[in-house]
């Protein structure tokens, strides 16, 4: 064996860069207190190899980044670990450049002649925060997408070169395919380049000098092998252990809705270590921010930058640990009144849920039969009847109609119900109650419109009231083929077992017991004068009733209030099936998962 | 022998060598980086093709009462290699005024692009990220608000007394003049 390493190292010299690497002094013996440098050292290893990794799947463009971040978390064996390793890896070399700037400043690692070093771990830092900002936007989803808006959108602000720098880095002034593929370069290729250029002069310059030794020095001089490479290793193992902690947790990174540009997104906050930066924007009146986001920060770094100097005076290294700790403090201080803010805000509360409800919604439609289509998962929720359906009944619907009680969201529209509850319109239960004496003239149903007290209520509450048990049990007939019409998915099954009451029912709707067709119509039967019974509550009816409630078919010129949201064009055909979709329960449910 | 006369050219030659060697590598590195700036600056060379006017929706859809109400715009979207027509490219609110005449904000937050919200029980937008305020036509409420400018209103054409056309538009965030981009 000997001669043959004797050969190689005739040939390579290795003996002495491992003499070299793994025999350098620790004066005064290993510590735990220098571990530090390493860890971070070997969070960079874990995010280069996992970042390669996952760049063997990641497709950074606006159609495909959230879509293959999506295949990586949910479908690839393995990949959520994986992401949660870069992710989690990535929380916490933000929080080991913190301890390990602190351990410089406070061991008075930074004096001379260590200023480059120094200087070059500051730069390292900013490097390792931009490889952050950038990671942030790459799954293209929500959060990232409007983090990123805002990042951007200061940029613009530095002086002079701003917009340029902004229209450079975003790749023009929409934000899209470009951003991607300039964000990926800067993630993937420029900034980690960059990372390793310092990182080797930062050992260089620590070979170069030496490590800082506590004082006293408790023990005597060792060699870095194998004491304070243990030591190194366990701190690596604590750190991995975290992380992994953190990986199990929560099932890997999380992943929010695809981007989408057109799209309120009301929780976008940034990661919490930037959550400082984005308190400190809301003290700063328009047209001053330059100051919150650009100038105090980059004095407060520039004093950083100093204090190899001030550390020369005799008060200045007191000086340096009272400010490193007083910008720790405001920025701990920031961060908690950022968090308190939003935990007092309820509008946030139902931002936050409704990102949620967003995110886990477009994973079950992207593991349905149908897929994510070519145009990206972005799709998916913009023709999602789940999704819209209570946006747009919100927006369009809610200040006269509620869902179960509330605006479609669950918010509390501003003025009182003025027409009928459609949580399970056109279903068993809601006709059955439509028709019960006690209820037409609640605000459920007529209470707040003009019908309150009209015909039908009166038909309900005068006859109905009076029917016989034979009259209730035609009535009962005739509520299930009525409801048989709106073909509700809900009651798919009950409506094929009943197939004969419902033709029973049928017969009844026309008979002359019921009346209906006194004012309904119901096929070739009936009067016009009451909205159409035929097809009563199916997709195609609702539509068109929607469309335009004062079209004979239905209401007429006795219309209440509603308004002809497909006349008038203020929902366009595609809203108003997506509403009807909804309001009728018809929308892709995943089939639940058997373990 | 006397050399002192041949000493001279042997500096300048000397010179000429570093020189040429300096000018040398310097220019076979700038090369590769000039073709790579020039590439990556396009955007800088590209116009926005911004500001047509759209139409956004009628007037029967905006409630008599003068509350705001958001439209999304739909236009075609071009990113990059991409054309998609008929997708939402931005948003809008928009509020009836005496007259028939129709007031057009975009949502956008002028201060770092944020949409707004327009929050009825205050009579009020307000932007989620950084709590800027602004009056229901636009302006800035609360003179602490982040935002440098009041909420960024858009040209209306009512065309066929009915349809609410739009020039739609963003703008620079984060300074006090509207500037399109």
């Amino acid at each position: 064996m000997k001669p043959a390493l004797d050969w190689l190292d005739s040939r390579t010299g290795y003996r002495r860069l491992v003499h070299e690497s793994l025999y350098e002094n620790v004066p005064g013996g290993a510590r735990w207190r220098y571990v530090w440098g390493s860890t971070l050292a070997f969070c960079f290893m874990i995010q280069v190899i996992t970042g390669i990794f996952l760049w063997f799947a990641y497709s950074p463009s606006s159609q495909t980044a959230w879509e293959s971040v999506y295949f990586i978390q949910y479908e690839m064996a393995g990949g959520w670990f994986l992401r949660g390793l870069h992710h989690y890896t990535a929380h916490a070399m933000t929080v080991l450049l913190v301890v390990h700037l602190m351990q410089v400043v406070i061991d008075g690692a930074y004096k001379a002649p260590r200023e480059f070093n120094f200087w070059s771990g500051i730069i390292l830092l900013q490097l390792v925060l931009a490889l952050s900002l950038t990671g942030y936007l790459l799954p293209w989803d929500q959060k990232g997408f409007w983090a990123t808006r805002v990042a951007t959108n200061i940029v613009a602000i530095t002086p002079f070169i701003g917009p340029e720098l902004q229209k450079l880095i975003v790749g023009g002034t929409e934000y899209g395919h470009l951003t991607l593929t300039r964000f990926f370069a800067l993630h993937a290729g420029v900034i980690p380049g960059a990372i390793i250029a310092f990182i080797v002069g930062h050992i260089y310059l620590f070979r170069k000098h030496g490590l800082t030794p506590k004082q006293p020095r408790r023990r005597p001089d060792a060699a870095f092998w194998p004491d304070q490479v243990l030591r190194d290793a366990v701190a690596c193992l604590a750190i991995l252990a975290v992380v992994l902690f953190f990986v199990f947790r929560y099932h890997g990174a999380e992943l929010g809705a695809p981007a989408d540009p057109s799209e309120q997104f009301s929780a976008a906050r940034p990661e919490w270590y930037f959550l400082f930066l984005f308190e400190l924007l809301k003290y700063f009146p328009g047209g001053t921010e330059v100051w919150g986001a650009i100038v105090i920060p980059g004095v407060l770094l520039l004093i950083l930058a100093v204090m190899p100097f001030v550390g020369n005076w005799k008060l200045g290294h007191r000086f340096n640990v009272m400010y490193l700790w007083a910008m720790i403090a405001g920025a701990a201080v920031l961060t908690g009144l950022a968090i308190k803010a939003d935990r007092n805000d309820p509008n946030y509360a139902i931002a936050v849920v409704s990102a949620q409800r967003d995110a886990e919604r477009v994973v079950d439609l992207a593991r349905s039969p149908a897929g994510i289509p070519p145009t990206g998962a972005v799709t998916l929720l913009r023709t999602d009847p789940f999704t819209q359906g209570p946006k747009i009944f919100a927006r369009n619907c809610a200040s006269c109609h509620r869902y179960d009680g509330h605006d479609g969201l669950g918010g509390k529209p501003k003025d009182e119900i003025s027409a009928a509850d459609l949580k399970g319109f056109a279903s068993r239960d809601w006709i059955s109650g439509l028709l019960d004496p006690a209820k037409v003239d609640t605000p459920h149903y007529f209470g707040g419109t003009k019908f309150k007290g009209g015909k039908m209520s009166e038909y309900v509450k005068e006859e109905v009231a009076n029917f016989s048990a034979e009259d209730k049990a035609l009535l009962q007939q005739t509520i299930i083929a009525l409801s048989a019409e709106a073909g509700l998915k809900a009651q798919k099954e009950l409506d094929e077992r009943d197939a004969q009451v419902i033709d029973l029912g049928k017969k009844a709707l026309i008979g002359e017991r019921m009346g209906c067709m006194e004012c309904h119509k119901f096929h070739d039967a009936g009067e016009e004068t009451a909205p159409d019974l035929t097809g009563y509550g199916s997709r195609e009816w609702l539509v068109a009733f929607i469309t335009n409630p004062e079209h004979e078919r239905f209401y007429g010129d006795r219309n209440d209030r509603m308004p002809a949201f497909g006349e008038d064009k203020s929902l366009t055909p595609q809203e108003i099936g997506l509403v009807a979709d909804w309001i009728r329960g018809e929308w892709y449910v995943p089939k639940p998962q058997h373990p | 022998m006397d050399t002192s006369d041949a000493s001279p050219p042997t500096d300048r030659r000397e010179f000429i060598k570093k020189a040429s060697a300096v000018v040398i590598g310097g220019t076979i590195t700038l090369a590769p980086v000039a073709a790579g700036l020039f590439v990556f600056m396009d955007p800088l060379r590209r116009q926005s093709e911004s500001g047509a006017s759209v139409l956004v929706a009628t007037l029967a859809s905006l409630p008599e009462d003068g509350e705001p109400r958001k439209f999304s715009v739909l236009a075609t979207k071009v990113d990059a290699w991409n054309r998609t027509p008929n997708v939402p490219v931005g948003a809008v609110y928009l509020q009836r005024l005496k007259g028939e005449k129709v007031r057009a904000l975009n949502v956008v937050c002028p201060h770092a692009g944020c949409f707004v919200d327009f929050r009825p029980a205050k009579n009020h937008y307000f932007c989620p990220c950084h709590n800027s305020s602004f009056g229901p036509d636009g302006s800035i409420l609360d003179p602490k608000s982040p935002s440098p400018r009041g909420l960024d209103e858009l040209a209306v054409e009512i065309r066929n007394g009915a349809e609410i056309w739009v020039t739609f538009q963003n703008f620079r965030a984060g300074v006090h003049e509207k500037i399109p981009v």
